[in-house]
């Protein structure tokens, strides 16, 4: 269990488990696991299936967009304290972007179909794993507004 | 010996171009020297100068050079529009009037002993620099610094080698984030004010000079106060159409003060009540 113990202090520091009880650190790193990615690799390519969310440890990861005969838009980079991925809660449960390591870059993911079974017979995890991703969405949703203002062009 | 523009605030004094240098598609660097000799143009980091283009119309642009460089006067400059475009389309040798130095400076003193957070956007780096060329010349007096920078692109990003020297000195913190990159940019992309919630500083005693669009400081502010940054330690450069530059016509006023006098650089609290009501 010696993996376990070290996923538990890892969740334990991170940010986005701040404020869980014992028990809970236990239930989610029991659906925990390591990843390590070298720069260029693909976390997720988007229409794949999206069965698992990433807390990033050590980094930088690309959102990015695909285009034909182009270099690949990137929407936004990631790093150290930062969580994506949250395709595995809304139908079809498909990477809606490519998510490419910039760096080399170490993850924990958390496997969703592992989390859904442990939701369905406690609640209270489930609405402890939302009451943390509700912000993590907000942000991004209030970052992406901000960018669409395109506050640096001239106000002509 | 140390020369402003004119005796007279009124009258422009005509200073000769003697470089211009491409920064952006749309933004250039000219520097400056006043035909009838003198020594540095004396001035303090966060002040304006009117330039004159004869025959077109006189503009507001602050100071983008060094303060302690007896050097040529620098401007640097986004073409927008009319006095703008024809001074982007003037070269060296050409003659314009300039008035100055006006208005309020950061208020370097008062940093002094405390972390100093320079948050900045698009061309707003400008009036920037030479309170960064201050605070490095007595590096010192001062915590840390840092100098968060958001632009819009990649091409965007002004002033782009300095940034790099800058970040590669080990006695400040340069970080820059672009709203949007193709996967040939290597560095951030996201808003800056993510680089506030992530840099590393005091937020109980840092002080904070913020510059550049008007959207942008409001989402700073914001986020420094989120980050625990109090009102009275937050500085910004403001901008409003000018005439006189000198207190007398009441065109830049707005409440009880004027941009021309009483700023461009106002303390966030004494502007706050007003401040998103001056939102265009
Ligand atoms: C204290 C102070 C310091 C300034 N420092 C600088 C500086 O260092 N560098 C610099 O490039 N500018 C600076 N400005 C802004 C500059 O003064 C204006 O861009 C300029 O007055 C525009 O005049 P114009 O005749 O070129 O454009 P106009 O013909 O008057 O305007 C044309 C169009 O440009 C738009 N416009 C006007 N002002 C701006 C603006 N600031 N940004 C984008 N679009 C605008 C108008 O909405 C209009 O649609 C400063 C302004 C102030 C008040
Ligand atoms: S520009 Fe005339 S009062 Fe400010």
């Amino acid at each position: 269990m010696v993996r376990i113990e070290g996923l538990e202090r890892i969740l334990r520091e991170h940010p986005f488990f701040e404020g869980l009880s014992a028990d809970y650190q236990d239930l989610f790193a029991g659906c925990a696991a390591n990843e390590r990615f070298e720069a260029g690799g693909f976390v997720g390519r988007e229409g794949e299936p999206a069965n698992k969310f990433y807390l990033v440890r050590h980094g930088i990861v690309a959102l990015e967009y695909a285009v034909p005969a182009r270099p690949p838009l990137v929407l936004e980079t990631l790093e150290e304290g930062d969580v994506f991925g949250w395709s595995w809660m809304v139908p079809p449960h498909t990477w809606a972007f490519d998510v490419r390591a910039m760096t080399l870059v170490r993850l924990i993911s958390l496997d969703a179909e592992c989390l859904r079974g442990k939701f369905e017979s406690d609640h209270r995890l489930g609405y402890e794993l939302f009451r943390r991703f509700v912000p993590v969405v907000a942000k991004r949703l209030a970052a992406a507004r901000m960018r669409l203002l395109d506050m640096y062009d001239s106000p002509k | 010996m140390s020369v402003t523009a004119a005796a007279d605030p009124m009258l422009p004094e005509p200073f000769g171009i003697l470089r211009k240098r491409r920064e952006l598609s749309d933004t250039f660097t000219l520097e400056l020297s006043p035909l009838h000799g003198g020594g540095t143009f004396a001035f303090r980091p966060g002040q304006f100068n009117m330039l004159y283009v004869f025959g077109v119309g006189e503009i507001p642009i602050s100071i983008s050079g060094d303060p302690e460089d007896d050097g040529p006067l620098v401007h640097t400059i986004r073409a927008v529009g009319t006095v703008s475009g024809a001074l982007r389309d003037m070269e060296a040798g050409d003659v314009i009037g300039v008035r100055g130095p006006f208005g309020s400076a950061w208020p370097v003193e008062e940093a002094e002993g405390r972390d100093v957070v320079l948050v900045t956007g698009g061309v707003g780096l400008a009036p920037m620099r030479p309170v960064i060329h201050h605070l490095l010349a007595h590096r010192q007096r001062y915590g840390k610094l840092l100098i968060l920078y958001g632009a819009r692109t990649p091409e965007d990003v002004l002033f782009r080698k300095q940034l790099e020297q800058w970040r590669s000195r080990f006695d400040m913190f340069v970080d820059v984030t672009v709203d949007r990159a193709t996967g040939k940019w290597r560095g951030r992309v996201g808003v800056v004010t993510k680089l506030i919630a992530r840099a590393g500083f005091d937020p109980h005693d840092a002080a904070a000079f913020v510059c550049g669009p008007e959207v942008m400081m409001r989402f700073s502010v914001q986020a420094l106060n989120e980050r625990g940054v109090a009102d009275e330690r937050i500085h910004l450069s403001m901008e409003r159409n000018m005439k006189c530059a000198v207190g007398f016509c009441g065109h830049c006023q707005f409440g009880g003060q004027f941009v021309c006098k009483d700023g461009p650089v106002f303390r966030f609290d004494a502007i706050r009540d007003i401040f998103s009501v001056w939102e265009v």
